[in-house]
């Protein structure tokens, strides 16, 4: 049964993209974790949905183009509030994150000529079917986008780790580390407009914390950490979307179901072979 | 030729001075600690020194023999690095990281200089263990190993032995003197007056007023009289 799925280009198109948007995600997540950013991820999926709002609203025949680009801005400004004393840094990706929401759906429902808005709404914030409608164009984006992070992640990845265990220490050793958390935040809304189209808006954190969060579990080197978190994140997407395929079930959910599922899985081994913490 | 020397410092955050003129310099070799109460600028000049932060005025000149950036530094831990995923080999391997300059990854001679400081350290047996499982002195290790890869010449402590237990506190110090015996200058913060006096070479005690001389001026002066009484009496 399966065979016959995978002659169909969209279900191909849709492992390919998976695959690659999980092994983005996962390298990403481990660094966002340990820096406790992961609510600047959270915050940028919301406002990556009223970006794909504004785009929806503005008829633009190519939503990536200005979704990315102001979802990258987001996060730079993000980032800047984050280090500002004034507003608290949690406060102002709250604020930016449900603001962003709120104007998105406000936007749709006042301008949107579909239809089928709750239709088009959920399937932007839960990912339902639009990983199985991708153009080849999107699938070339995608994989242009995410050798681009890999080769990010693969070249600074020293510098990652020092950035990330010791930032006083790195900017003491000459380390730019402002221009490191600038590129991690970018890359991460990359990653972030990639993901949403498979698992939606609202669900890209799961794929950015849990493989991290598992991995963490049982080894005890940032490498390893990375390694396992990168095959988790893959495996359980790729399983999640044959899943979806066979049971049609939505793919965003189902693959968020997975990681949930491994991650328990990981915490009772943590503690049957005696745990690496907690 | 001073390695480290600072003249008429006035230091603080946005404009708002907390310390004001402090000169003091620094020769290779000495063991130099700044002492003062809790808030009384010791950690802003610690972060001035490493070019965290700009003095509000005033001068520090580093010696001709160090290369920008070449100072190691063991920072107090956070708590991010207590639950960290790391092992002991990849901590002290990113003290090289400013040695990469525009190289991406760490060459053979980075590693060998990692090997070798782990065993000054005496923590090469425990390369691959997790940090996060190491007692409070191994951290510290790990933490002065990843700092001397950083340099062999200046190294900066702050405040190296808290939350150590007695017995690991007194084998801190102890290390520590034999870095600065081997020819390491030492830059330590400590709040702990008795031990700076019993160690260090030179004091610089901050805070209302401030005394920069050498131990023996320092114990026979009043300012310290007051603050060791006071400890004796504790």
């Amino acid at each position: 049964m399966l065979a016959t799925y995978l002659t169909f280009p969209f279900v191909r198109y849709a492992i390919i993209v998976g695959t690659l948007i999980a092994l983005c995600s996962s390298l990403l997540g481990v660094t966002l974790v340990l820096k406790r950013f992961s609510f600047i991820g959270d915050g940028l999926s919301h406002v990556a949905f009223g970006a794909m709002a504004i785009a929806g609203v503005l008829h633009l025949s190519n939503n990536m183009l200005f979704v990315l680009p102001f979802t990258v801005l987001s996060a730079v400004l993000l980032l800047r509030t984050g280090q500002n004393t004034r507003i608290k840094g949690d406060a102002a990706i709250a604020m930016i994150s449900v603001g962003a929401l709120a104007v998105g759906y406000l936007l749709l429902s006042l301008f949107s000529t579909s239809a089928n808005l709750s239709g088009d709404v959920c399937s932007t914030l839960f990912g339902s079917t639009s990983i199985l409608t991708l153009t080849p164009g999107e699938v070339r984006l995608c994989i242009v986008l995410s050798v681009v992070v890999l080769t990010v992640f693969i070249l600074f990845y020293n510098k990652i780790f020092a950035v990330t265990f010791d930032e006083t220490f790195a900017r003491a050793a000459g380390t730019p580390t402002d221009a490191f958390n600038l590129l991690i935040a970018i890359v991460i809304a990359v990653i972030i407009v990639l993901a949403m189209n498979l698992v939606g808006s609202l669900l890209i954190s799961a794929l950015i914390i849990f493989p991290a969060m598992s991995a963490m579990r049982l080894f005890k080197s940032f490498k390893g950490v990375t390694i396992c978190s990168a095959v988790l994140s893959v495996t359980c997407s790729l399983a999640g979307i044959l899943i979806s395929i066979l049971a049609s079930t939505p793919v965003g959910s189902t693959i968020v179901a997975v990681n949930i599922a491994v991650f328990i899985v990981f915490s009772i081994l943590a503690k049957c072979l005696g745990g690496t913490h907690s | 030729m001073p390695e480290l020397s600072c003249s008429h410092l006035t230091l603080g955050y946005d404009g708002h001075p907390v310390l004001s003129d402090i000169s003091f310099s620094v020769a290779k070799g000495d063991y130099l600690c700044i002492v003062g109460e809790n808030g009384s600028g010791k950690s802003t000049l610690m972060r001035t020194l490493l070019g965290l932060q700009k003095p509000i005025s005033g001068q520090i000149e580093w010696g001709a023999d160090l290369r920008e950036n070449e100072i190691g530094y063991l920072p107090q831990q956070t708590t991010v690095q207590k639950d960290f995923p790391a092992t002991v080999w990849e901590i002290v391997l990113s003290g090289c990281q400013g040695r990469l300059g525009k190289r991406f990854f760490y060459s053979r001679d980075d590693k060998a200089l990692v090997r070798e400081n782990m065993e000054k350290m005496d923590i090469l047996s425990f390369s691959r263990r997790c940090y996060r499982e190491l007692s409070g002195g191994q951290q510290q290790r790990v933490l002065l190993a990843r700092a001397l890869c950083a340099t062999q010449k200046i190294l900066l402590l702050d405040e190296p032995v808290t939350g150590l237990d007695p017995k690991v506190t007194a084998e801190m110090y102890e290390l520590i003197k034999r870095l600065n015996k081997s020819g390491v200058t030492i830059i330590m913060i400590s709040h702990d007056v008795m031990t700076a006096v019993r160690y260090a070479s030179h004091i610089l005690h901050v805070g209302h007023s401030v005394f920069f001389g050498t131990r023996d001026e320092y114990t026979r002066s009043s300012l310290a009289r007051q603050f060791l009484s006071v400890e004796r009496d504790d």
